[in-house]
């Protein structure tokens, strides 16, 4: 196997999630964009792993793997309360900050 | 070798293939069903890449909870379910744009780099033993460092989903 294919799924996997970052309204819709982008970055730390023949890219994929779930968990409560507040989950409508 | 390649380029296509359909359909439910389907074809890399613990992990976590989680959001936000909301924004061809140079770059660097380089064959196999070893050895103050991050980050989500 080449270490190229799988650095490649990684970068194409990214660039589909940076995508539905940018161009997606729904912010549940943005916050599972980051999870793609995220499932990414852990593609790459497995397969440097296995080619540097260390255990710590598995340790960091789990890592990862934890700070994502950690993440999820506060964004959703963070679209909930704007939803309460604002009726509303489009991202373009949360512009308060705008000057 | 043969046959590693041959899963290798069946559960891509599919992977690539959902992760499209996940950020250009309309529908929010199949969105999350296609990102279901991402997760499950990353974790059978993980397989072909013998880490196999980071698999079971990646099922039980991302499949079995944060999807949960994205399915309790997406009802408890009242996401209009079925074709009837604009899900893409009118920025969408910039959007792309950005995407596809990105991609560009990164897929141009990493032929530069690592050409035709194999990955190690017949080399050391991690098992799950070791890397739990390692994690309470080399890595338990990042460990314990994650494991307050999570619970901060549970007091945090009551604090703020909380009705007061």
């Amino acid at each position: 196997m080449l270490l190229n294919q799988f650095l490649i799924l990684g970068a194409v996997l990214f660039c589909i999630g940076v995508y539905g970052v940018l161009a997606r309204k729904n912010a549940v819709m943005v916050l599972m964009s980051i999870e793609l982008m995220l499932n990414a970055v852990n593609i790459n730390m497995v397969v440097f792993g296995v080619q540097h023949e260390v255990v710590s890219g598995q340790v960091f994929a789990l890592f990862i793997i934890a700070v994502a779930a950690a993440e999820v968990g506060v964004g959703l409560a963070i679209v909930l309360l704007l939803y309460r507040n604002q009726t509303s989950i489009d991202v373009e409508d949360f512009d308060l900050m705008k000057g | 070798m043969v046959a590693q390649n041959i899963a290798f380029g069946i559960i891509s296509g599919i992977v690539v293939l959902s992760a499209l359909r996940m950020v250009t359909t309309r529908n929010i439910v199949h969105s999350a069903l296609f990102l279901v389907a991402v997760l499950a074809g990353l974790s059978g890399q993980y397989v072909l890449l013998a880490a196999e613990f980071v698999a079971t992990t990646q099922v039980l976590v991302y499949i079995g909870a944060v999807m949960v989680l994205f399915l309790f959001g997406i009802m408890l936000t009242k996401a209009p379910i079925g074709k009837s909301m604009q899900m893409t924004g009118t920025q969408w061809p910039i959007a792309a744009g950005v995407a596809l140079m990105l991609g560009a770059v990164i897929l141009y660097s990493l032929l530069d780099q690592f050409g035709s380089e194999r990955v190690t064959e017949g080399g050391k196999i991690y098992r799950t033993a070791d890397v739990g070893d390692e994690v309470f050895s080399t890595y338990i103050i990042p460990f314990e460092a994650i494991s307050v991050l999570l619970l901060a980050a549970l007091i945090g989500a009551i604090v703020l989903a909380r009705k007061d």
